[in-house]
């Protein structure tokens, strides 16, 4: 008992270390963003001072960050609408009508994520610059689509592998064709993995930096490439950096709060049934 | 009127055939049960009919309409599975009006059709329900609610009492036999489980390894089995069998010889069998019986009393253990010395293929129809 409950305490401990590790950089970012300039770089650090937005205010006077922020949104929302249009009907075939080539398709697909993006920037370059694409956000759209459906469709496959067999056939007794099994029974109880699937690649899209920098600019940027812009020419201003970083998250962060919930149930999904 | 035929129906996953030219016939109402042992390929066949699984040759009817190409829905078919596999999102009332929503019928017409199935199953106070809120006899009643709602010309079931208890099995088997006097309707049933076949059926199917050992009313595979693997299949306890020679072969009947120095004579049709051959004595426990003069004695080794009968594990001189089926009121112990008398009119002979020898007279309930009255299939 005495053991057991000792047991308890350094889990909970322990958990607590490594979670305000990982928020503390963010806690940081978050307090640099209200300090001046001078206190941002002062040492040692200062943990109390008194706040200010003029970073915020010089941020905003500089870049427009709702531009930034409506192509993220656009980009991130658009790219998993469109890679969720692909992969559920591809994940309900291979889930459900497999064949020989099943299993080797989806460690194909799964092992496009192997290579490295920089080796194949150059031909996706001038091939987005002779198609016009450039800094446009349709064509990063495409780009995001393209890199979340591997992770996109085996996420869905397993999901979906879960709903058995007999479900779908009694559906097509009665009377359901493809489409009507799709909307009417396998979506509805694949719900939450289909929920944290789309959270996933809607985060994985706002995060991306690589692409973003490389294929945008001014006109198609989203959040990644606003924040980039400040780490340049005249050097660092943490602050300021702070200030923009903060912004940049903050919807993303706001929205996984919202679906904390969804998000664990369905990463965890199958793993306790 | 719903009649089915299958024609030749062959079926291989891969490299494995499962069903090896299957024909059969089901006529309209019939109530047909196809049994056999795990993996002989009877659920196999029943999702072929319902054309969920694609035939590697051969032809499906139904009412004399090729159905090869027909999608499941569309074949006039309903399906009740073993695991019910009933729409855990929806509740009990979406789940039974889901196909004639699929259909496009008004809603009102849909209401009035899943009351009415409701009341024939009593299901009416659990409309509101979720799947995982009922018991699992409510579960299948249900599944068997969906199936009516849809007015088939054919059910199929899949072996759909094999996840309930015993008890809740037995008022099952008998409801789904009311069921099938009151809808009037043509029903295939799948089952593992001889006693399902023996009490539901007008028609048994007995299958093994992919192709069908006998067809026959339940009484006619009880009393005249075709080979050794259907008496053995059918009746519980199984048959009891026994190695023995012909001693004489007669007009009508042959005799054998038994452990202990009798004779046997078994009125079945010699055909070419002559004394001296290798035959297999079938004889089952309910037709063996503790006599005091018995040709053939054996020692009780184990003693199953179930109350009503009892069962008598019996070593012969042989070596051959035996089931015998006496009276509940039996005395006996184990280690008794017993003495047996078979009822030679219901032993059964079988050949060195395994075949059995025709018996000289039919037994009267075999060929009887299930139905009295004056129905269609009364007579």
């Amino acid at each position: 008992m005495q053991r057991a409950l000792r047991r308890k305490w350094t889990l909970t401990a322990v958990a607590w270390a490594v979670a305000l590790l990982a928020f503390f950089p963010i806690f940081w970012m978050v307090l640099t963003s209200f300090k001046t300039e001078i206190e941002a770089v002062s040492t040692p650090p200062r943990l109390f001072f008194h706040p200010t937005v003029e970073n915020y205010l010089a941020v905003q006077a500089r870049a427009d960050y709702l531009k930034y922020a409506w192509n993220s949104i656009f980009i991130s929302f658009g790219s998993t609408l469109l890679a969720l249009a692909i992969a559920v009907p591809a994940s309900y075939a291979m889930a459900f009508f497999p064949t020989k080539r099943t299993k080797g398709t989806l460690v194909w697909m799964l092992s496009t994520k192997f290579l490295p993006p920089v080796g194949v920037l150059v031909p996706v370059y001038l091939i987005f610059r002779d198609m016009g694409l450039l800094d446009v956000r349709t064509g990063l759209l495409m780009v995001y689509t393209l890199i979340n459906l591997p992770i996109v469709v085996w996420m869905l496959f397993s999901f979906f592998k879960e709903v058995p067999r007999e479900i779908l056939e009694a559906g097509r007794m009665d009377g359901a064709v493809a489409w009507s099994e799709l909307y009417h029974l396998l979506l509805p109880l694949s719900l939450p993995g289909v929920a944290s699937t789309s959270l996933l690649a809607i985060i994985l899209s706002w995060n991306e930096a690589f692409w973003s920098l490389n294929l945008t600019a001014a006109n198609a940027g989203p959040l990644t490439a606003f924040i980039a812009s400040f780490s340049s020419p005249e050097g660092l201003f943490w602050a300021k950096l702070s200030a923009a970083s903060t912004m940049a998250i903050a919807p993303i962060l706001v929205f996984g709060w919202m679906s904390q919930r969804q998000l664990v149930r369905g990463l965890t999904f199958g793993a306790v049934k | 009127m719903a009649t089915v035929k299958i024609v030749n129906v062959r079926k291989s996953f891969g490299e494995v055939e499962v069903i090896k030219g299957v024909s059969l016939e089901i006529a309209d109402r019939e109530f047909v049960v196809f049994v056999g042992p795990s993996g002989c390929g009877k659920s196999t066949l029943l999702r072929l009919i319902a054309g969920l699984e694609e035939m590697t040759s051969g032809d499906v009817f139904i009412d004399a309409v090729r159905m090869n190409d027909v999608a499941s829905a569309k074949r006039g078919l309903a399906m009740v599975f073993q695991s019910y596999a009933l729409y855990p999102h929806m509740n009990v009332a979406d789940n039974m009006a889901f196909s004639l929503r699929l259909a496009h019928v008004p809603k009102e017409e849909r209401d009035a059709k899943v009351r009415e199935t409701a009341r024939i199953l009593q299901l009416e106070p659990l409309l509101a329900r979720k799947p995982k809120e009922l018991s699992g006899g409510q579960r299948q009643r249900v599944a068997i609610g969906r199936a009516i709602v849809r007015n088939p010309k054919v059910f199929l079931f899949d072996e759909p009492l094999s996840n309930l208890d015993a008890a809740l099995r037995v008022q099952m088997r008998v409801e789904l036999t009311r069921l099938h006097d009151e809808l009037k309707a043509t029903m295939i049933y799948v089952t593992h489980d001889q006693i399902e076949a023996m009490t539901l059926a007008d028609k048994i199917v007995v299958l093994q390894a992919g192709a069908i050992e006998q067809v026959g009313s339940p009484l006619e595979l009880y009393h005249h089995p075709s080979n050794l693997f259907v008496a053995g299949f059918i009746g519980s306890p199984k048959m009891n069998f026994l190695r023995t020679t012909v001693t004489a072969a007669r007009e009508a009947a042959l005799a054998v010889a038994l452990t202990g120095g009798a004779e046997l004579e078994v009125p079945v049709d010699p055909g070419p069998l002559r004394a001296g051959r290798p035959v297999t004595l079938g004889v089952r426990p309910e037709q063996i019986a503790l006599s005091a003069d018995g040709p053939v004695p054996g020692e009780v080794l184990v003693v199953e009393r179930l109350g009503g009968a009892t069962y008598l594990h019996v070593k012969i001189e042989s070596g051959e253990m035996l089931v015998v089926q006496v009276s509940g009121e039996s005395p006996a112990r184990m280690h008794d010395r017993v003495r047996l008398e078979f009822d030679r009119e219901h032993c059964h002979l079988f050949d060195e293929a395994g075949l059995a020898l025709p018996r000289a007279s039919r037994h009267p309930l075999a060929d009887q129809k299930p139905r009295g009255g004056s129905g269609a299939a009364g007579g």
